[in-house]
């Protein structure tokens, strides 16, 4: 039983790390690329919510929608990696993946733009979605990560 | 509390994990950045700024407008007055499309310090729809029964002339001689000879001349011209454009009005210098398909074209034009071939080389049309360092085999698959464009420009820019010269195509080299073939 708990931790870990991994990246490029904006991804909205997007994109709004996406990208990308807090990490996550997906819905008569494979209904980004469930369901920053520093050597220290 | 290694491995191997990806991602952007500010550098590409018009001052130009059909009444827009239909047609395109901007831009664009003070029409419903439109209590709007009325009126400044193609040169030659300023559209004359009398005139007067092609507005092509100055892409050997329609619109089958009849139109007026016809509804609304009233692709669409490039390269008047095509998509009557391709000589232009001194000399410029069939072609600069791909938008792509680029391509710099350069000013803009034929003119440059990322209708900056010449003075970017270098490269585009043969332009002169036997006007005006039959002359 434990053996299998080991190996399932290990498992949920290596999709933690990777996720982090993903999200990150994706942040750190975006923030340092002074000219990256995601007013084309939605502008070009489709779907039930296409309206709730194309608000985002005023001028005075564009700005502080880029600014969060970095911020909630990389939040995502340190509590993922670094093993902490990644309760936190994994529902922004969900947000995040959830306006994604609804942005560019694979819905049947809905146009795909800019993907690589054929989606009906079930994207990746909604698979990631529901891998961020999982890592919320099963934290693992005890078994691997800066958790296991704070629960074990600093609570030790503390009695 | 001891941490011993395991402690430490298992807490904080995250760490070096968010560093290797931190230090890519970092990496990733700011490299790609640089490798594309050092191509900026070595290009040296400005994009260009909007013209800064002196303000229209004084007393409001009076405008007469000539011609209030579909173009007549853009252009009236353009000035600042929209008819209640079209504000209510766009009021519901904009509720159906929450895209669809028309009124909204139209509510926002500049006011113009002009007075719409007459109308001419042939057409009782179109002069009646104007001065409904636009008569107030202080400014009651007169309808003249002729132009020559209305330039003689001693009532109006200046004139916008939107009629059919061969009563552009006799209504501009009389305001012009009567020192009233002119805007007409595009093709700027008829024949090879009104060219020559309307230059003279536009010379003599006083007043200021401007040919209606308002692409030369959109900064994309000032932008185009810094590009092509500056060498960026080598000897440009050929150009190709193109015009790729498959609508009813598109193919100047436009809509025939219920009130049409002998009784709402003078028909006489209508026909003009033209062969006498009994009066024909579908030659009054569809004029663009018989010779006799239009000049088909090369006068219609062609000068758009070779205008555009004129404008960012100004190669002239073409040594020599020869053209082929047919009617082959829409055997209706026309006399105008609805599929072209035209091909203009200029054997002496270089836009600059980075070879061997002399080795490259001459282009082609190619265009090539169909009214049946709808893929975008784009218009395409190819030289032997780049190849820009020209519209609202550019984009510069690298040659393989260029000499100037050789080091770049070679140390993996640039690659010819990577455009090195993009201009996109409407990237933070959504349009909507309502139709195909629209979204041909869209694409191409000619219904709108970007300034900071809005979207301006070219043609008011064109009729601005006329308007503060005509209080200013200074110079229009479209005037006589540009006008004639588009109606004569077009007039030899028809002439070669109703001959079969090579047409050739003598520059020395300044004229056409003749051809024996054949009377150029004569074969321009001619309708089913240039062998005129003298009862259709009248």
């Amino acid at each position: 039983m434990s053996q299998n708990q080991n190996k399932l931790k290990a498992s949920v870990v290596l999709l933690r790390v990777f996720i982090g991994w993903h999200f990150l990246f994706e942040g750190v490029v975006k923030m340092y690329n002074p000219e990256w904006t995601s007013f084309g991804y939605l502008a070009t909205a489709q779907g039930p919510f296409e309206g709730l997007f194309t608000m985002l994109i005023g001028d005075s709004t564009i700005g502080w929608v880029d600014t969060l996406n970095i911020i909630a990208l990389m939040i995502v990308g340190v509590t993922f990696i670094l093993g902490i807090f990644e309760r936190i990490g994994a529902i922004v996550g969900v947000g995040l993946l959830a306006l994604y997906f609804l942005a560019h819905p694979p819905f049947p008569g809905l146009a795909q733009m800019n993907v690589e494979g054929n989606y009906w209904l079930v994207n990746k980004n909604l698979i990631e979605l529901v891998a961020c469930i999982v890592i919320y369901q099963l934290p693992t920053g005890e078994y691997f990560g800066l958790d296991y520093l704070r629960k074990n050597k600093l609570k030790t220290q503390e009695q | 509390m001891k941490w011993t290694r395991r402690d430490l491995l298992i807490g904080l191997g995250g760490l070096p994990i968010l560093g290797a990806v931190w230090w890519a991602g970092a990496a990733n952007a700011v490299g790609s950045r640089k490798k594309r500010s050092e191509i900026l550098e070595q290009l040296n590409i400005k994009p260009s700024l909007p013209p800064a018009v002196p303000g229209i001052g004084g007393d409001p130009v009076r405008i007469g407008v000539i011609g209030f059909g579909i173009r007549g009444e853009q252009l009236t827009r353009a000035l600042g007055f929209a008819t209640e239909e079209w504000k209510e047609e766009m009021r519901l395109a904009a509720e159906e499309d929450p895209n669809n901007k028309s009124l909204e831009d139209f509510e926002k664009q500049e006011r113009l310090n002009v007075k719409l003070v007459g109308v001419c029409d042939v057409f009782d419903v179109r002069a009646e729809k104007f001065i409904k439109s636009f008569s107030t209590d202080d400014n009651k709007i007169k309808r003249y029964r002729t132009y020559k009325d209305m330039i003689h009126s001693g009532e109006v400044d200046a004139v916008v002339i939107a009629t059919l193609d061969h009563w552009h040169a006799p209504m501009s030659i009389e305001a012009l001689n009567n020192n009233v300023h002119v805007y007409v559209e595009k093709p700027m004359t008829h024949t090879v000879s009104e060219t020559y009398t309307l230059r003279d005139a536009a010379e003599k007067s006083d007043a200021v001349f401007a040919v209606g092609h308002q692409h030369r507005q959109t900064l994309s092509f000032s932008t185009a011209r810094d590009i092509v100055e500056k060498g960026t892409l080598g000897h440009v050997s050929l150009i190709q454009t193109n015009t790729n329609r498959n609508d009813d619109n598109g193919a100047w089958n436009y809509d025939i009005h219920e009130k049409a009849s002998p009784e709402t139109i003078d028909w006489e007026q209508f026909l003009g210098s033209a062969p006498k016809v009994p009066f024909n509804k579908n030659h009054f609304f569809r004029w663009r398909k018989w010779w006799a009233y239009g000049s088909g692709l090369s006068g219609d669409l062609l000068t758009h074209d070779y205008d555009r490039l004129n404008c960012v390269l100004n190669m002239g008047i073409p040594a020599s034009v020869s053209a082929s095509g047919g009617i082959y998509t829409h055997n209706d009557g026309r006399n105008v071939p609805d599929v072209i391709q035209v091909n203009m000589e200029f054997p002496d232009f270089s836009t600059g080389s980075s070879q061997t001194k002399g080795k490259e000399k001459g282009m082609t410029f190619c265009y090539s049309a169909t009214l049946g069939n709808g893929f975008n072609r784009p218009t395409i600069l190819m030289g032997h360092d780049a190849t820009m791909e020209l519209g609202n938008r550019l984009t510069v792509w690298p040659d393989g085999a260029s000499t100037r680029y050789a080091d770049m391509l070679e140390n993996g710099k640039m690659d010819p698959n990577v455009p090195i350069y993009q201009y996109d000013p409407a990237s933070r803009a959504t349009d909507a464009v309502s139709s195909a034929t629209s979204q041909y003119f869209a694409d191409k440059g000619l219904m709108w420009t970007y300034i900071d990322g809005v979207r301006v209708d070219s043609t008011f900056l064109h009729m601005r820019e006329w308007l503060s010449v005509i209080k200013n003075g200074g110079n229009v970017s479209c005037g006589i010269k540009e006008g004639f270098d588009e109606a004569i490269s077009a007039h030899m585009a028809g002439l070669s195509w109703k001959l079969g043969r090579k047409i050739e332009w003598d520059a020395a002169s300044q004229r056409l080299k003749p051809i024996e036997g054949v009377d150029f006007d004569q074969v321009l005006l001619a309708n089913e073939n240039w062998n005129i039959q003298p009862e259709m002359v009248g």
